[in-house]
């Protein structure tokens, strides 16, 4: 590990101030320190926000939720009106991780975690994430993980996180404070593909601090699921995940809520697919119909092909069970 | 104390401790090369396999990812706070009734995690086999203990003893041995 200064912010502005120039924002740790320490990053200076008061999740007053960017992952799954309005968001989480790593993980850095490819952690190997213009090993390398959807010829890595997925399908919105004041960002606009710059993850501007996710009221997530597909039971990042909430009526589909893990550089909101059921039958013909028209985007490699008929097949289970659900 | 070096004030097992630190120095290390305390064993030092796991402020982390300057007045239990060879804790010594251990290795994570472990059932959090996530009563089966003790890894396979002991803590009591926060 290279040597850093230290630096623990006391308020928003002294850690906005703080990272002026490079400093990095030092949260949970279990992504930075990691990447400190394999030389995935560097750093100069590490600005630690864990002691901001942004720790608290607080009802809007439409019903909606303002979660606290250092909100640790496990007192997110637990709070009782995350567990019981959006079950999926729970689901999401303790999905993910180890209970140790739930208990340090923020919020706002489970959205700003970095891929997963192993090509990326590797030091030895070229990848255009880590250092632009070196090359994709993924692409001919061992591509099981790789993306479906919205790859470019210079990345085809996943968004490796459970949260994000839920969080997209909720529209959520995601508060963050820079040098030039506070903005919100659509959650479908904070990730971006990765086109010709795959080292930007996201549409952050340098020194960016997220303070906040906001999620909307949306009752029919009280009815709703997240389903992860990995290579074992527990702690191992998805093959495919889906997060979904479907609103049934007199067995039509009234409305529904899809988005798609481990498919793309972003968490995938399933707009095609959502579009092709509204007023359709609760059928899981109408749902396998519905999920290949959106996985009519799909490209995928030698290694990966096998996750297209793992996103249908998970797509069609989990809104066929909802549906029951809901009927009941 | 050089230019880069940070204060940082830990209590390990009761005992209150000031160092002055390289910032890159984590609690694991803190703990092992700085204070001597090497009942906190270093493993992967990825945050995988949960050997370094101790209980902070009254929940299990892994002390590879965990700086030390960040965790600053932190109250710290590693596995040698949890009792002595003369008077084990309760875990402890069902570990050992248990034969829950073969190297030993991961044995004072695996041993630190389930005390903590064992209090988050208490308030209530649920797991991914959690049927209910809404649930807050947790009914403590046998693949509630794997799925959350995933984050502790035993390569000599003690598994089931492991699942065994945790389970005989959980039936004797319902009383922390973890420590406030």
């Amino acid at each position: 590990m290279k040597p850093f200064a230290y630096e623990r912010a006391a308020t928003v502005e002294d850690a906005i101030a703080l990272a002026a120039d490079g400093g990095v924002y030092l949260a949970g740790g279990t992504n930075l320190v990691d990447h400190l320490r394999l030389g995935v990053r560097e750093a100069d200076r590490l600005v630690d926000i864990s002691r901001l008061p942004l720790a608290e999740v607080r009802e809007r007053e439409d019903g909606g939720l303002v979660i606290g960017a250092g909100v640790r992952n496990s007192d997110l799954a637990a709070h009782p009106l995350v567990r019981t309005r959006y079950p999926f968001v729970t689901q999401a989480l303790v999905a993910g991780a180890s209970g140790q790593l739930r208990n340090m993980a923020t919020t706002g850095g489970n959205l700003l975690q970095r891929t997963r490819c192993v090509y990326f952690q590797d030091l030895t190997t070229p990848c255009n994430k880590r250092e632009p213009g070196t090359g994709c090993s993924a692409v001919e390398g061992l591509g099981r993980h790789n993306a479906l959807i919205g790859a470019s010829d210079d990345c085809v890595a996943v968004h490796p996180s459970d949260l994000c997925v839920p969080l997209a399908a909720l529209d959520a919105e995601v508060v963050v404070a820079g040098r030039s004041g506070e903005r919100r960002i659509a959650f479908a606009d904070l990730h971006r593909l990765p086109g010709d710059r795959p080292d930007l993850d996201t549409t952050l501007e340098p020194g960016e601090l997220v303070l906040a996710v906001e999620l909307p009221p949306l009752p029919m997530a009280t009815r709703s699921r997240y389903r992860k597909v990995r290579e074992r039971a527990s702690y191992a990042f998805a093959l495919v995940s889906v997060a979904a909430a479907l609103d049934v009526e007199d067995g039509v589909v009234r409305d529904v809520r899809l988005a798609l893990g481990g498919v793309s550089h972003k968490p995938h909101r399933a707009l095609v697919a959502e579009a092709a059921l509204r007023g359709e039958p609760a059928t899981e013909v109408a749902y396998r119909s519905a999920i290949e028209a959106e996985l009519e985007a799909a490209r995928p490699g030698r290694d990966n092909a096998f996750k297209v008929p793992l996103v249908r097949n998970t797509v069609v289970d989990t809104l066929a069970r909802l549906a029951e659900g809901s009927a009941a | 104390m050089t230019a880069h070096e940070v204060s940082v004030r830990l209590t390990v097992d009761g005992a209150d401790r000031q160092l002055d630190l390289d910032p890159r120095v984590t609690v694991l290390d803190a703990l092992r090369d700085e204070l001597g305390v090497t009942s906190v064993k270093k493993g992967c030092d990825h945050g995988q396999c949960g050997a370094c796991t101790v209980i902070a402020g009254g929940r299990r982390i892994v002390s590879c990812l965990a700086l030390a300057a960040s965790y600053d007045g932190a109250v710290v239990t590693t596995a040698a706070g949890l009792g002595t060879p003369d008077r084990l804790g309760p875990m402890q010594q069902a570990f050992a009734d248990r034969d829950a251990l073969q190297c030993g290795y991961c044995t004072p994570g695996q041993v630190c995690s389930a005390v903590a472990m064992l209090d988050e059932v208490r308030a209530g959090m649920p797991s991914h086999v959690s049927p209910d996530v809404a649930e807050t009563r947790v009914e403590l089966t046998d693949a509630e203990v794997r799925e959350r003790m995933s984050g502790n890894l035993c390569r000599c396979g003690a598994y089931v003893n492991i699942v065994e002991a945790i389970q005989d803590v959980a039936r004797a009591g319902a009383t922390s041995e973890g420590g406030a926060a």
